[in-house]
């Protein structure tokens, strides 16, 4: 039966019936990273260091170092990233079962909410809608926030003011629902990180993270290609690098889409 | 009389080779090159019998000690001799034209051949200064006595400065808060024009506004932890950078117990010599193959280092390692670009005046005080600046003992 499934599976990806959609921004020296006071310590850029190119530094290969941070570009957050998920079992990338890695994804669309205002907030109120129009968001299901955030570049992206970031996400109510009443697997964004930019000022602060890793759930950010997903039905494929101890990873986000 | 904007090249003309002056020196001549390196006039003194003599010697000519000290001496004098050298076997002489050059009685002793200012009256009194010709040797200038001068304004002695008039010049990093003053501090020396990087220009720049406000001032994305970046730049201005100030600069305060980890020593290398690093490689092997053309040329490289790059102030010490490192790398710098004659002039601030020097007490270097040592030292061809009175403060009990100096910055617990 399987074999049959993913036959079926491979001779619609052939034809195009299911599509591979890429949701992964380039690792480049000049995507935006989260910004913190700078007495903390910093993100990491991603950074790209030839180690040779064809030359008297390696003749026959090219190849780099890279710096970069866990939580540089389309990423991943494990567990314990977060406080409050630090004592969690199987917390870390290298420890997460595979299998939660491939799963079925729905699509909250905030784009228009997100144009009119950059504060926009996903509420359980924009939850309901949703599941009024679309049902009910599965158990066990990635829930991503489309903005079409991922569309800014430069300065906008960040849109860094004088009192921080201005960006959507959601607040602590809409996260709460959807770990106690619909027990997602994970959430992501498409901006650079799964809490709104003025997240420090919610009660508990960055309550995305808080909540979803105190619950070990998973979280995505940084995506792209958000408006080429159906609200339901689709299947997200999401590994991080096997990292000893990580508590993310960037990767390479894709989405099975009927 | 003043020299005149340099004509734009003549694309179909080669660029011409680097030649230098004369390089070679006696281990004892090089002292005077030491001090031209800050712009001081000094000469051996017999610690036994007091004579002031010259051209350097391993011994003195009235006593024959060897106990001979370097030490500022009166400039003063008279031109005994002159004449104008119109031809010479050296090529870099040759390419240059008239060289106005005499001979002068010291009221301190010796009598020294030097070159004469263009405004240096015959049989007039004179004062000596002693600077670096493009060799990076020592050459003394004789001046008229007492009217202000500038090297600059004689075409002859103007290849001795690396004065920013009609200079196009690289400010490496426009988020630094120095980065208007030096701009603006430029732009008034009669700089052609001002180029200022801009790292991460996804982040708001507080002084961006400011840097876009001034006439002849453009920026340009450059972020110096960034190879591709760096080499981006240089591929469109190297070969049109005459000099190039490097002002990046990343610190946080602490030592090595501090924080407990390398994060942001890391970063402090990243920028503060790496990021050196990568200029250098990027924009040196350029600015070294047009450093030949008169005043339409490459002629200096600026660092702003921490005077505590000499010996470590515990309060900053990792930022001072990393200056520590910064400054052996422009001493290789040195070597590198001597052969082109570009000169590398470090400037040694102390605690510069901005937030992270907040719990400081003053005296604190501003941003204006630092952009109008760079200035002058351009403009006086020098390699060492100590900007501010904690630098020279600094620079003179380092050069008594620096071991004792170093007692004072540690085992005494810190600055002051």
């Amino acid at each position: 039966m399987s074999t049959t499934t993913l036959e079926n599976l491979a001779g619609d990806l052939a034809s195009g019936t299911v599509r591979l959609v890429d949701l992964t921004h380039t690792l480049d020296p000049d995507f935006p990273v989260i910004i913190l006071p700078p007495e903390f310590g910093q993100c990491a850029r991603f950074r790209m260091e030839e180690v040779s190119a064809y030359d008297h530094r390696g003749p026959a290969w090219k190849w780099h170092n890279l710096t970069l941070n866990e939580h540089t570009g389309t990423h991943f957050d494990a567990p314990a990233h977060w406080v409050s998920g630090r004592d969690l079992p199987n917390n870390t990338v290298d420890e997460i079962p595979a299998e939660v890695f491939i799963g079925p994804v729905v699509v909250i669309d905030c784009s228009a909410g997100a144009a009119a205002d950059d504060d926009f907030e996903l509420t359980p109120a924009v939850i309901a809608a949703h599941e009024a129009k679309h049902g009910e968001i599965p158990p066990d299901a990635w829930v991503l926030m489309r903005t079409d955030w991922s569309t800014r570049r430069g300065a906008a992206y960040l849109n860094m003011q004088e009192d921080g970031p201005h960006s959507p996400g959601p607040t602590p109510e809409a996260i709460r629902f959807l770990i106690d009443q619909r027990n997602i697997r994970g959430f992501g964004t498409e901006t650079v990180g799964t809490d709104a930019g003025q997240g420090a000022h919610y009660t508990p602060p960055y309550p995305a993270h808080f909540y979803l890793h105190g619950a070990g759930k998973y979280g995505l950010q940084c995506l792209c290609n958000l408006d080429q997903l159906p609200p339901t039905g689709a299947i997200l494929i999401a590994p991080p690098l096997k990292i000893r101890n990580g508590t993310g990873s960037p990767l390479r986000v894709m989405a099975l889409v009927p | 009389m003043s020299v005149p904007p340099p004509p734009k090249k003549n694309p179909l003309e080669r660029t011409r080779a680097p030649q230098l002056p004369p390089q070679t020196r006696s281990r004892a001549a090089l002292g005077l090159s030491v001090a031209a390196a800050e712009g001081r006039f000094a000469l051996q003194h017999c610690a036994e019998c007091g004579t002031v003599q010259y051209p350097p010697r391993d011994a003195c000519v009235s006593c024959l000690s060897h106990d001979l000290r370097w030490r500022d001496t009166d400039p003063k004098g008279k031109v005994l001799a002159q004449t104008t050298v119109r031809i010479s076997a050296t090529v870099y002489f040759r390419e240059r034209g008239d060289w106005r050059v005499g001979m002068v009685q010291l009221d301190a002793g010796p009598s020294v051949v030097c070159h004469l200012h263009k405004d240096t009256p015959p049989d007039a009194p004179v004062r000596l200064i002693n600077r670096l010709d493009r060799a990076g040797q020592s050459v003394l200038i004789a001046l008229p006595h007492d009217s202000p001068y500038s090297l600059k304004d004689d075409p002859q002695l103007q290849t001795m400065t690396s004065a920013p008039r009609h200079r196009r010049i690289l400010i490496t990093d426009g988020r630094n808060p120095n980065a208007p003053a030096l701009a603006r501090a430029l732009i008034k020396a009669g700089a052609a024009s001002v180029f200022v990087g801009e790292a991460e220009t996804w982040l708001p720049s507080p002084q961006r506004a400011a840097l876009e406000d001034m006439d002849g001032v453009s920026l340009l994305p450059l972020d110096v932890t960034d190879t591709r970046s760096v080499k981006t730049l240089a591929a469109e201005l190297g070969g049109k950078t005459d000099i190039l100030i490097n002002n990046a600069r990343f610190m946080r305060p602490g030592g090595v117990l501090a924080r407990g980890d390398t994060t942001f020593a890391a970063q402090e290398m990243e920028v503060n010599y790496l990021g050196l690093m990568r200029l250098a490689q990027a924009f040196g092997p350029a600015m070294c193959g047009r450093t030949a053309g008169g005043d339409n040329s490459a002629v200096a490289w600026v660092n702003i280092l921490s005077v505590y790059a000499l010996s470590n102030d515990p309060a900053y010490g990792c930022y001072a390692a990393s200056h520590a490192a910064a400054r052996s790398l422009t001493q290789n710098m040195r070597a590198d670009f001597a052969g082109a004659g570009l000169r590398v002039m470090n400037a040694y601030v102390g605690p510069t005046d901005d937030a992270w020097h907040d719990p400081l007490p003053p005296p604190k270097v501003a941003a204006g005080a630092l952009a109008r040592s760079i200035v002058g030292g351009l403009e006086d061809g020098l390699e060492d600046v100590f900007c501010g009175d904690v630098a020279q403060d600094f620079i003179t009990r380092y050069r008594e003992n620096p071991d004792i100096t170093e007692r004072e910055m540690t085992a005494l617990g810190g600055n002051q």
